[in-house]
């Protein structure tokens, strides 16, 4: 694999990670993330997903008219999506189950549409599975921190095994409540982009207004 | 009915609970003007699909839909996304050609949302939780309504928060999307004292 082909790859994890820095799929991405095995199946599911659209799309691009190639998108997708949505309720009914409604909201992730859209009508086919596998991963990543925290946290337990001895069960730990509700997903993933950007302070906005301090004062 | 208005604007509201339409809610809520918009187009949106969404349900999707048909065994549900889909970009575009045509001063307010509501967390998954949670006809009704308000007043309240926010000193980091977080967070912390609220 050349180099420029494994940018496609690594540059969506960290540097353009799709749930800190491009505000893309936090909707369905939040709510699946109280224990580590649903975030690790919806993480599955996505990554699947995206690097198979992106290179269903790449492979159609000379062919869709540009008029009506979101509804073809979209198709695509949602095709993908019903597989998914098949496959863990013949082989995983109680996943399936527990992550309800979520699975069918891969369609309206956005991003899959958005780099289905902004990357893959555009490029050959393996730079376009390779970005879409790539921000797969960025957006598992994100995931998968934010599930072990909020399940180790919240009942002392990592994918269903005790690991924190819980005061209940005669240990120490207090397991976090909060944790397991749904305000901690926010706090958890502003603290990750605090860290993120901290890490690489390009990542950083701009303020709006910037405060004036007292000493450079009057009108800037 | 009153108690499930009442739950699916604030106990189970669409955005802060069940965190849906968020990629919306934190990008069009930087002015107070455009919040109100797309929550007053999400409104009538929501109000229109999950009742659609429901007939198409009930009439052709479930099995034994097609038994008029002399075909009593065959069950779509499974293309219910694509389906579902489908039905929301028609009635968006639908919506926005009848607005355009008898109520232009409307349509100039919310014509620039409504395409973006077609492809819409908070909506598709409206219509599916109606589904799963097997509301009849009247309930899906409600509910389009009831979820359509909360998911609105939670980004107009949102968009007024984030004004006042320009004015404050907020550590480098977590300029922007990081302190947007927060404040959701907040607000979502502020939305679970609703739970096990009781009209009378």
């Amino acid at each position: 694999m050349t180099r420029a082909s494994l940018r496609h790859l690594t540059a969506p994890i960290i540097d353009g990670n799709p749930i800190t820095l491009q505000i893309l799929g936090i909707c369905s991405a939040l709510a699946v993330t109280t224990s580590l095995a649903t975030s690790l199946t919806m993480a599955a599911a996505l990554t699947f997903t995206a690097a198979t659209a992106c290179l269903l799309v790449s492979l159609l691009r000379n062919h869709i008219p540009s008029s009506i190639r979101l509804v073809v998108q979209i198709t695509i997708i949602a095709s993908l999506v019903i597989v998914i949505d098949q496959f863990l309720r013949a082989y995983a009914y109680g996943m399936s189950q527990r992550l309800s409604i979520f699975v069918g909201l891969i369609i309206t992730n956005c991003v899959v549409l958005g780099r289905a859209e902004g990357f893959a009508m555009r490029n050959p086919p393996l730079p376009a599975f390779l970005d879409g596998l790539g921000n797969g991963l960025g957006y598992s990543l994100i995931l998968i921190v934010v599930g072990t925290v909020r399940e180790l946290l919240g009942t002392g337990r990592l994918l269903g095994f005790p690991v924190l001895p819980t005061v209940e069960a005669g240990g120490w730990f207090q397991p976090l409540g909060l944790m397991l509700l749904a305000p901690s997903a926010f706090f958890i993933i502003a603290m990750l982009i605090w860290v993120l950007r901290t890490w690489k302070p390009e990542q950083i906005e701009e303020p709006e207004f910037r405060l004036r301090t007292g000493r450079t004062g009057g009108p800037a | 009915m009153i108690d499930l208005f009442q739950r699916s604007i604030l106990e189970e509201n669409l955005a802060l609970v069940f965190f849906l339409g968020m990629c919306t809610f934190l990008a069009v809520s930087r002015r107070l003007e455009t919040a109100v918009g797309v929550g007053a187009a999400l409104i009538v949106v929501q109000t229109v699909t999950v009742p659609a969404n429901y007939l198409v349900q009930t009439f052709l999707l479930t099995e034994g839909a097609w038994a008029w048909a002399g075909l009593p065994e065959v069950d779509l549900t499974f293309l219910r996304f694509m389906v579902f889909i489908g039905v929301i970009a028609a009635v968006v575009q639908i919506l926005e050609m009848t607005l355009d045509r008898y109520a232009p001063a409307l349509h100039g307010a919310l014509g620039i949302f409504l395409p973006l509501l077609a492809v819409h967390c908070a909506i598709l998954g409206g219509s599916l939780f109606m589904v799963e949670r097997r509301y009849d006809f009247a309930e899906s009704v409600v509910y389009g309504v009831g979820s359509g308000i909360g998911w609105a007043l939670a980004i107009v309240t949102f968009a007024a928060i984030r004004e006042r926010l320009r004015y404050s000193d907020i550590p480098a980091g977590l300029q922007g999307l990081g302190a947007a977080f927060i404040v959701t967070g907040l607000m979502s912390m502020g939305f679970s004292a609703f739970v096990g609220v009781q009209l009378p």
